[in-house]
């Protein structure tokens, strides 16, 4: 039952997905990019529990590692996603 | 399922829906940045609540490990150069597999004997996958980033084998993938998942040639979400599968979009290292004429409206900051001046818009190819700066022509098309052009800051 649910989510999430990114006009397809490298840093989530759990020491070095790639993403993804934006600016209607 | 756990899945969905709700403010540019700062807010929540759960027990090393990646991430999106950000996007995808791949790693090495015997297969499947999908996006990215950072020739590398070798490694990751899942506690297989990936992400991006780049960015991008849905599935973590889903289909779709700006399938772009060159097509007889900066000046004083059409040049020759100068002059004058940008401008989706918006070009002034097309000849000058291929009527003129079906911006049907390049060689797709022989295109040659500087120029000796 358990996989059966998850499937059901990987099915409404794709969809949603889709429908979502379709109305991203392509001016923004750069900011879209960047933006989407901070949210798949979300790896960071399940990166905690393997750095900071009770666990062997090879799991720790990895996931640690795993946290620091992933904040990497989330930091700079949305940094560089804001920067960009701010750019963004309509013609002055005089 | 405790409070805690409670709390957490219930943080989880607020993050989700933030999540989306940024997505969906990200569909115009005005909200756009608001979409950003809300989904950065569900990230937020998303980790803060994760630190609670009770299988945290010490957080020297979380603190090391964000405080590392945190200094780094940011440094980079501070410094970045706008011209810079594909490379900058590779390097992100390609930090976000790896990222998947370590945790899927760590995942399989923090399992207990008990827990390795009692897991299922769909966890190791789902492993697998997830170590596939993160290493393939890692390596593939790493060689993204090495040339279009110009540290490897951008050219595509094809060497004979390279179609036995990639089916070999096809058959290899199904079989590695077999014994993985039947034999989890022996992690030589696991060794080589990560070594299959790893190299199959690299003959499949160093085949692929710099044209092409828009393409695999934008599937890469889509990777390193999957990668991470791939990791919630065998985690049972649900926030990762709906978070990673999300950038999936976004990377999907501009894949899509890319593929259909070049007239090409998918898969005709990943394969396109493993077939022969095409022929050059039927000569171009003709002649060049050539224009020096002063009389295009004295054709754009004229000038009523004006059609900017930019590409990699532009930015290769960090021209933006001209080429606004440049608008305003015109405008003063009384002339309109639009920009159309081609999907595949540039070396990633949506480049050139970027570019101009960082030198103050008004993004309503942006038009797509769909949009500029039936009016082109309304167009008393059209500036090609630095683009090439996505001007080229051969992909409707030459049957033989390697990009022949490809829609492209028809500059050509303007009443005059300057084109600003360095030398009247081929583009980056080695393509040739008829447009330069075409009765009303003018050569304007030089770099194209220092061409567009001088008619800048004469607007102030007037």
């Amino acid at each position: 039952m358990e996989i059966i649910y998850l499937l059901f989510i990987v099915l409404l999430a794709g969809f949603l997905g889709f429908e979502l990114i379709r109305k991203v006009p392509a001016t923004l397809h750069t900011p879209l990019m960047s933006g989407s490298n901070a949210i798949s840093g979300i790896t960071l989530v399940g990166a905690l529990a393997a750095s900071g759990g009770d666990n062997n020491v090879l799991t720790t070095v990895l996931g640690t590692a795993a946290v620091a790639l992933a904040s990497i993403n989330v930091v700079g993804g949305y940094l560089v996603t804001d920067r960009m934006l701010s750019m963004f600016k309509k013609k002055d209607k005089k | 399922m405790n409070d805690i756990e409670t709390i957490i899945n219930l943080a989880y969905v607020v993050a989700a829906a933030l999540f989306i709700l940024g997505l969906k403010l990200l569909s115009h540019p005005d909200s756009a940045k608001r979409g950003n700062f809300i989904s950065a807010v569900g990230m937020l929540i998303a980790v803060v609540v994760t630190l609670l759960d009770q299988q945290i027990i010490t957080y020297q090393w979380i603190v090391l490990g964000v405080v590392i990646g945190g200094a780094f991430g940011a440094w980079k999106a501070k410094s970045v150069e706008m011209t810079a950000m594909p490379e900058m996007v590779s390097l992100f995808n390609g930090f976000g597999g790896a990222a998947s791949l370590l945790l899927g790693w760590a995942t399989l090495s923090g399992m207990s004997m008990v827990a390795l015997q009692t897991a299922t297969a769909f966890t190791y499947i789902t492993l697998f996958f997830t170590i596939l999908v993160g290493g393939v996006t890692f390596s593939g990215s790493v060689v993204a980033w090495g040339k279009l950072s110009g540290k490897m020739s951008s050219k595509a590398v094809i060497f004979t084998g390279l179609r036995e070798l990639s089916v070999l490694h096809l058959i290899a990751m199904v079989v590695v993938g077999y014994f993985f899942a039947t034999d989890p506690q022996n992690t030589l297989w696991l060794y080589c998942a990560i070594a299959l990936a790893l190299s199959f992400g690299l003959w499949a991006t160093i085949s692929i040639g710099g044209a092409d780049m828009p393409v695999v960015i934008a599937l890469l991008n889509s990777y390193s979400g999957v990668a991470a849905t791939a990791a919630g599935l065998a985690t049972g973590n649900t926030i990762l599968i709906v978070t990673g889903l999300l950038v999936g289909a976004s990377g999907l779709i501009l894949t899509n979009i890319m593929c259909k700006a070049m007239n090409r399938s998918l898969m005709n772009v990943l394969l396109s290292g493993f077939s022969k060159p095409v022929e050059a097509g039927e000569k171009i007889e003709g002649e060049i004429k050539i224009l020096s900066a002063q009389d295009a000046f004295y054709v754009l004083e004229a000038a009523q409206s004006v059609l900017v059409v930019p590409g990699y040049g532009m930015a290769v020759a960090q021209a933006q900051h001209a080429v606004r100068e440049m608008q305003s002059l015109l405008e003063e004058n009384g002339c309109t001046v639009d920009y159309a940008i081609h999907a595949v401008a540039g070396r990633m989706p949506g480049h050139m818009n970027v570019l101009l918006a960082e030198a103050d070009v008004p993004y309503d002034q942006l038009y797509e190819m769909d949009d500029v097309n039936p009016r082109m000849e309304n167009y008393d000058v059209v500036i090609v700066i630095g683009a090439n291929d996505v001007v080229n009527p051969a992909a409707k003129e030459m049957k033989g022509s390697p990009i022949y079906g490809m829609p492209v911006i028809e500059a050509y049907r303007a009443k005059t098309v300057f084109v600003l390049k360095r030398s009247a060689n081929a583009g980056f797709a080695g393509v040739d052009n008829p447009l330069f022989f075409k009765d009303n295109t003018r050569m304007v040659l030089g770099d194209a800051k220092e061409t567009i500087n001088s008619i800048v120029r004469e607007f102030g000796d007037d």
